[in-house]
């Protein structure tokens, strides 16, 4: 029947509509990015469906963070207890947040003081203030990490391209002072220094060897964790709720047949 | 019975007693039990039960979200940030409201082309058909007020663009948009204000969304093949009939909804968001949110601001118009050959403007959205117009039930618009 | 594939028709039957649906994370009490005299409303730690600051409803049914407390 095929066919372009619009987002920015280098997939554990954190490398990643990118990024939105998650013991949690001074007050005389952070202080911040992180960073300003890989174009894998897409500029690329090429990065000139040398930065205590794309690959599992901590859970409870979902549409489905039947 | 009560057919006696003093269980029984409904729906009739569905799925949402929020410059971004990770299930709630505009806004332009193609916006649904435009334009207010809120780099720079559109009004331009600031930049006060009525205006949806089934209820549905029922035989109650199609239609939605929210909620959205707003750094490449790229593209295609904001707005005024702008006496498409193919270059042209908007505004993007701009406002105001006499429809069917039924024939002219026995 | 949906609920369909009343009705059994599980699941679904909602107003891990505080004790001389606050409500912390205790002490438990021993409210007899707030309607009960007044027993006394509570923190007259509630601490040394 005509008027029947014809629905499909308009069902069929609704989703067309969709495909089309989540089409255009995903292949905007690559076509915004002109000049830019295609971002390799570094493959990670928690990509897919059903993919989840290795919890190994989140810990190692969380290693690197700790040692080499605090220095200069924060990571606000984290607490210490969070760590927990990543499955560090309470008593580790409660050691590396008493490893750092946080300030707290006023104490009853008015005054700000200093004491040992405890789990449920946030990740101390390396500079008070933004003027102060722009002042020690020859003006420019690391950004906050805690939501890195969903603020990039790329997520994971841009973060991990970057670490490791550091080289001598080529031929007639003149960097400005205190500038370092990197190929990944937009407009190739970036204001931090290649971060990972990769000689014994990090000790890291699962006897893994510490080279500069282990720990780039680490820091940026660890940062796709800080950003989506929901992610393992989100994706279990999406699987049963198609599942769900599908059997309920089969039986409304299988309802809607019967009631029409009489019809036809 | 005593005098006044209203006479109640229901057996349940605590059902009655209710419905004998106010009669809602009567009402809903008449709207959305009995009503008789045109039997010949296709899919496509689905999304206005989806879109009301989606309607309080965002209001229940967004009430727990506000819940967690603070509207205020220092803290907006972080609040949503503590929604994400330390509230319960607040992931969840924020991904579903913040994917859910999208699929409302899917599900509505589905249905109003589910409109444009069937003709449901001719007489005599003009009014219902005006109404559900009165409603896409307080969604569109809302969506944008509520992309703001998480005080991202994208809230900030959208607000301070879409805003600035009114400074393209001659001489009160200015003052308009200070007005709509409350400051001379897009600061706290404009946060405040849109969180108050990004907040009000889902209920003046409410409202309105009852106005539109109440005219709905007057006129009648209209049906893919755009004649009237001419009586009993081409229409069934709503329920079971349509509540259980509906409940099919849902399900599968929810699926589609579900893949969103839980596999890719960020898909639709755009990364520059997650970076806390700056006023003094504007990203690179500002993009509205998905839904609005057609409009933004259309803005962009004049060269000159008033002309570009005047075109914007208009393109979805022209709807208010259309019902009087289509003069074809035939509603459905599947009846006019011609008109047929204009609708699906129109809808060809609204991607086309989709992906022109999503494009910086150089090159092959201009070309493109300067023609379908100029397609999508010919197709309302040239080519539906003249095509109305030129065009010659297709054979309409004798009624409803005949096609489907083989059966049935002309009835009695006094047994069109009766409703339908309770069963 | 609509064929195989449809039929596919037919087995346990048919057993059910099977000792079902009337078997010339099968079609009718087994669309109700089918509703029924649809419905079902329907209800199950819009549960799980609605407990995510619920679950979002109960305490968020960032408020469950600062459920303790520590309290430094050793600036508090005897006879003096100090107000500290612990999940956002005040928590009496009193270095008790001697005459408190014992008159704490002597008490008959027969007496009380809400009998409990000293004992049983203290970890030290000479620091006594509770929620300061009345278990009538929940106002601060006045006491802490040597001006306040105590009450008929020495120790609190709630100006709301007039409930008097001892140097113990126990309910003696008044509307209201409990004692202050000693909440969960511990001594983490002779002169810290971690309440929670």
């Amino acid at each position: 029947m005509f008027g029947f095929r014809f629905s499909l066919r308009g069902g069929r372009s609704a989703l067309r509509a969709l495909a089309v619009a989540g089409g255009l987002l995903a292949a905007s920015p690559a076509l915004a990015a002109e000049g830019e280098i295609a971002i390799p997939n570094a493959n990670f554990s928690f990509q897919g469906l059903f993919g989840t954190f290795d919890r190994a490398a989140v810990q190692r990643g969380f290693l690197v963070y700790k040692d080499v990118c605090a220095a200069c990024h924060s990571m606000q939105q984290l607490y210490y207890r969070n760590l927990q998650e990543i499955g560090l013991s309470e008593a580790q949690v409660r050691a590396i947040a008493a490893s750092v001074e946080v300030q707290d007050g006023p104490n009853d005389e008015g005054q700000m003081f200093e004491r040992p952070g405890r789990p449920s202080d946030r990740f101390r911040r390396p500079f008070p203030n933004e003027q102060a992180a722009r002042a020690a960073n020859n003006g420019a300003l690391p950004p906050d990490l805690s939501v890195i890989t969903k603020a990039r174009e790329g997520g994971a894998n841009y973060i991990y391209a970057l670490l490791t897409g550091y080289s001598d500029p080529p031929e007639g690329v003149t960097l400005m002072p205190g500038m370092s090429y990197n190929k990944y990065f937009p407009g190739h000139q970036i204001a931090m220094a290649p971060p990972l040398s990769g000689e014994g930065q990090v000790e890291y205590t699962d006897g893994t060897k510490a080279t500069v794309e282990q720990m780039a690959h680490d820091v940026a599992t660890f940062l796709a964790w800080a950003s989506e901590p929901e992610m393992e859970v989100r994706k279990a409870l999406g699987v049963r709720m198609v599942l769900f979902l599908t059997i309920l549409g089969c039986l409304a489905y299988a309802v809607k047949r019967k009631v029409w039947a009489d019809l036809h | 019975m005593a005098s006044g009560l209203h006479q109640s057919d229901f057996k349940n006696p605590v059902v009655r007693w209710i419905d004998a003093r106010l009669p809602v269980f009567t009402m809903m029984e008449k709207e959305y039990g009995t009503f008789p409904t045109p039997r010949n729906f296709n899919y496509l009739w689905n999304f206005g039960a989806l879109a009301m569905v989606t309607l309080l799925i965002m209001i229940a949402t967004g009430i727990f979200l506000a819940m967690n929020y603070t509207p205020h410059v220092n803290h907006a971004f972080d609040s949503v940030e503590r929604i994400m990770r330390d509230v319960n299930y607040g992931w969840l709630l924020r991904y579903v409201h913040a994917n859910g505009a999208s699929m409302f806004f899917i599900v509505v332009y589905v249905h109003i082309w589910r409109g444009l193609y069937y003709g449901s916006y001719k007489a005599p649904r003009e009014l219902l058909w005006m109404l559900g435009v009165v409603i896409f334009l307080l969604m569109m207010a809302t969506a944008f007020m509520g992309y703001v809120l998480p005080w991202g780099q994208m809230s900030f720079w959208g607000a301070t663009v879409i805003t600035n559109l009114f400074s393209a009004i001659p001489l009160v331009g200015d003052s308009i948009v200070t007005w709509l600031w409350g400051g001379f930049s897009v600061d706290n006060p404009t946060l405040n204000r849109f969180f108050s009525l990004h907040y009000l205006l889902p209920f003046v949806i409410v409202g309105v969304v009852f106005l539109h089934v109440a005219a709905l209820h007057i006129t009648g549905s209209n049906n893919p093949l755009g004649i009237d029922p001419k009586g009993p035989q081409d229409t069934v109650p709503f329920h079971p009939y349509y509540t259980v199609k509906d409940s099919v239609g849902l399900v599968a939605y929810f699926v589609v909804f579900a893949v969103l929210v839980f596999f890719f909620p960020n898909l639709l959205g755009h990364p520059d968001n997650y970076i806390p707003a700056n006023p003094l750094v504007t990203p690179p490449h500002i993009v509205p949110e998905w839904y609005f790229l057609p409009y933004y593209a259309i803005l962009r295609a004049v060269p000159n601001k008033l002309g570009g904001v005047v075109l914007m707005f208009s393109s979805i005024l022209i709807l208010f118009v259309l019902p009087w702008l289509d003069t074809s006496p035939v509603r459905s498409m599947r009846f006019r050959p011609i008109a047929r193919i204009a609708l699906l270059l129109w809808t060809v042209a609204f991607f086309v403007l989709m992906w022109c908007g999503s494009q910086p505004p150089e090159g092959i993007a201009v070309v493109l959205a300067r023609i379908g701009t100029a397609y999508y406002f010919a197709y309302f105001l040239v080519i539906l117009p003249l095509l109305g006499w030129f065009e010659r429809p297709l054979p309409l069917p004798e009624s409803i039930a005949r096609p489907v039924l083989r059966g049935g024939g002309p009835l009695p002219a006094g047994a069109t618009s009766k409703p339908m026995e309770k069963a | 594939m609509a064929e195989t949906l449809a039929t596919h609920p037919g087995a346990p369909l048919g057993a059910e028709a099977a000792h079902g009343a009337e078997p010339e009705h099968g079609g009718g059994k087994r669309r109700d039957f089918l509703k029924l599980v649809t419905g079902a699941f329907a209800v199950v679904g819009t549960g799980a649906i609605v407990w995510p909602f619920i679950s979002s107003m109960n305490p968020s891990r960032d408020v469950l994370a600062l459920s303790t505080t520590e309290v430094d004790l050793s600036p508090i001389q005897v006879g003096q009490a100090v107000t500290v606050v612990w999940r956002g409500k005040p928590v009496f912390v009193r270095h008790r005299t001697q005459q408190d205790i014992e008159a704490a002490q002597q008490v008959p438990v027969s007496e009380l409303r809400d009998p409990q021993t000293d004992a049983q409210r203290v970890i030290k007899p000479e620091w006594l730690v509770m929620i300061g707030i009345c278990t009538h309607l929940g106002c601060v009960p006045l006491g802490q600051k040597p001006t306040d007044p105590h009450g008929d027993y020495g120790g609190w006394f709630c100006p709301c409803h007039g409930s008097h509570y001892d140097t113990s923190g126990r309910i003696r007259k008044g509307p209201a049914p409990k004692n202050l509630v000693v909440p969960p601490y511990t001594f983490t040394s002779d002169t810290q407390i971690r309440i929670g």
